[in-house]
């Protein structure tokens, strides 16, 4: 099956490269399909290269960081069963995967169905076809074919336990419950994190054969018991590539940093401005520098509308790891703006400075040259957009 | 047999009609995702259930069971898929 009709066959590089001297691609999931926008070396100049998979609902498109020229893509429609469809020529041509991620069969009937891949992870650099797949209903997956094979992962998938964890559909967010945030730490592949909504923060250093909560200090909503793990959201959790030890967390209930080896979450989100709040799904890293982080804050008052607050977004940075935030709104819409960005539409290039990138919710993709200090709109009048990866090319 | 293929699954086949074989339909979508890889787990999910908007009929019989027996010499396999939502 394939789908890609557009981008070239340049071949994108490692990170050993000059960060000044690479083109930028822009990865962008949508409920109606994939595109990709290249940029000029400026980041002044884009171009759309698109649609591919016209029609499905795609929820992570992401590259293989390795080899610079793998690309995954979660797709599925409104009425055909999930898949994984991989690309290793930057999104010339796409395969389906022949064995997508799905549930172990149960013979009594009670077994679970893999409705959508929403996550993709690329496994360790030194696991070079190895990645990680989380989905709704919250599953974990791994393949070690570079895609084109996948086969649950870990214990969590059957365990009672974690099955508890994971809640019902009531626990989890409107279009499903979700397993997401697969994080490998670049220092080791044993150590694993990932998230589910709901269903707290988790953690493995053996590779994944034991995973175990890492909830200490999340708050949840008013009402319900914060030591029962169902009942954790988080939205979106990052580690630092430059400071392991450290991850952020957009969380239902705030914005949290954690300092391994501690295994308690410190909210940073109480100083951000009152009336803005701290509720999001997003968070982006700095590439570089492990006390800047980017968040884009919803409306979480009330009736929770999930919008920019009045209407008027804007990205907040912090730049000592939390203590203080600065908004960053300049060349946004200043009024009446309604949408929001979800919490894989955003992401950071690795460039100086740092080109930081989203996706709303209208679809209109937005990107800044400098780190969020001005926002330019590179594209309107796309479909709802569910993710925004990066890629750099030489 | 002759098997009916619903447009949203023609990216596989290529063509509306697909011939297979199996002694019931578990067998023949099997041998239907033989030739076109994928095709069964877009229907079937891992639980061998039928997912939903996606409907099989024999002979204008519709069925919800995978084994439900087949006759190579009469039988003719239509799949279809409902559409909803926007």
């Amino acid at each position: 099956m394939t789908a890609g009709r557009t981008a070239s066959a340049t071949r994108a590089k490692s990170s050993t490269r000059r960060r000044g001297s690479r083109e930028v691609m822009v990865l962008v999931a949508t409920r109606k399909g994939a595109w990709l926008y290249r940029g000029d070396t400026a980041r002044r100049k884009w171009s759309a290269h698109g649609p591919h998979f016209l029609g499905h609902i795609v929820n992570h498109i992401v590259l293989d960081p390795r080899d610079g020229r793998t690309l995954l893509a979660a797709a599925k429609t409104g009425h055909l069963g999930p898949t994984v469809f991989r690309s290793t020529d930057l999104g010339q041509t796409w395969k389906e995967a022949s064995k997508p991620p799905a549930f172990a069969k149960k013979q009594d009937g009670s077994g679970r169905a893999v409705d959508h891949t929403f996550w993709l992870t690329p496994g360790h650099a030194s696991e070079p076809d190895v990645w990680y797949a989380g989905t709704s209903p919250q599953g974990l997956f791994r393949t070690e074919d570079g895609g084109v094979t996948w086969a649950p992962f870990s214990h969590i998938n059957d365990d009672p336990q974690y099955i508890e964890w994971m809640g019902t559909v009531q626990d989890g967010t409107p279009d499903g419950p979700k397993l997401h945030s697969i994080i490998v730490d670049p220092r080791d592949p044993k150590h694993l994190y990932f998230a589910m909504s709901g269903g707290g923060v988790h953690e493995s250093t053996d590779g994944g054969a034991h995973f175990r909560p890492l909830i200490d200090g999340m708050e949840v909503v008013e009402g319900f018991d914060r030591d029962t793990v169902t009942f954790h959201d988080p939205h979106c959790v990052q580690i630092c590539p430059a400071h392991p030890d450290r991850l952020y967390q957009q969380n239902h209930c705030g914005i949290y940093r954690i300092e391994r080896p501690a295994n308690h979450w410190v909210r940073i989100g109480v100083t951000m401005p009152h009336e803005v709040g701290d509720i999001g799904f997003p968070v982006t890293v700095h590439p570089r520098d492990p006390d800047v982080v980017w968040v884009f804050p919803m409306d979480g008052t009330s009736v929770w509308p999930r919008t920019s607050p009045d209407g008027k977004p804007a990205v907040y940075a912090t730049r000592d790891a939390g203590k203080s935030w600065q908004r960053l709104d300049a060349g946004l819409p200043d009024a009446q703006a309604w949408w929001t960005v979800k919490r894989q539409a955003m992401a950071a290039d690795t460039r100086d400075p740092v080109g930081l990138y989203f996706g709303t919710t209208s679809g209109e993709l937005w990107a800044s040259r400098d780190e969020g200090g001005k926002w330019t709109c590179v594209a309107q009048h796309l479909p709802e957009i569910y993710a925004v990866e990066t890629a750099e090319l030489d | 047999m002759r098997v009916h293929i619903p447009g949203a699954l023609r990216s596989y086949t290529e063509k509306s009609e697909a011939e297979a074989h199996g002694n019931n339909l578990a067998a023949l979508l099997v041998d239907l995702d033989r030739q076109y890889q994928g095709i069964r787990f877009r229907m079937i999910d891992e639980q061998d259930r039928i997912r939903p908007h996606i409907r099989i009929f024999v002979n204008g019989e519709q069925v919800r069971e995978l084994d439900r027996p087949l006759d190579a010499r009469d039988d003719e396999v239509v799949i279809v898929q409902a559409l909803s939502g926007g």
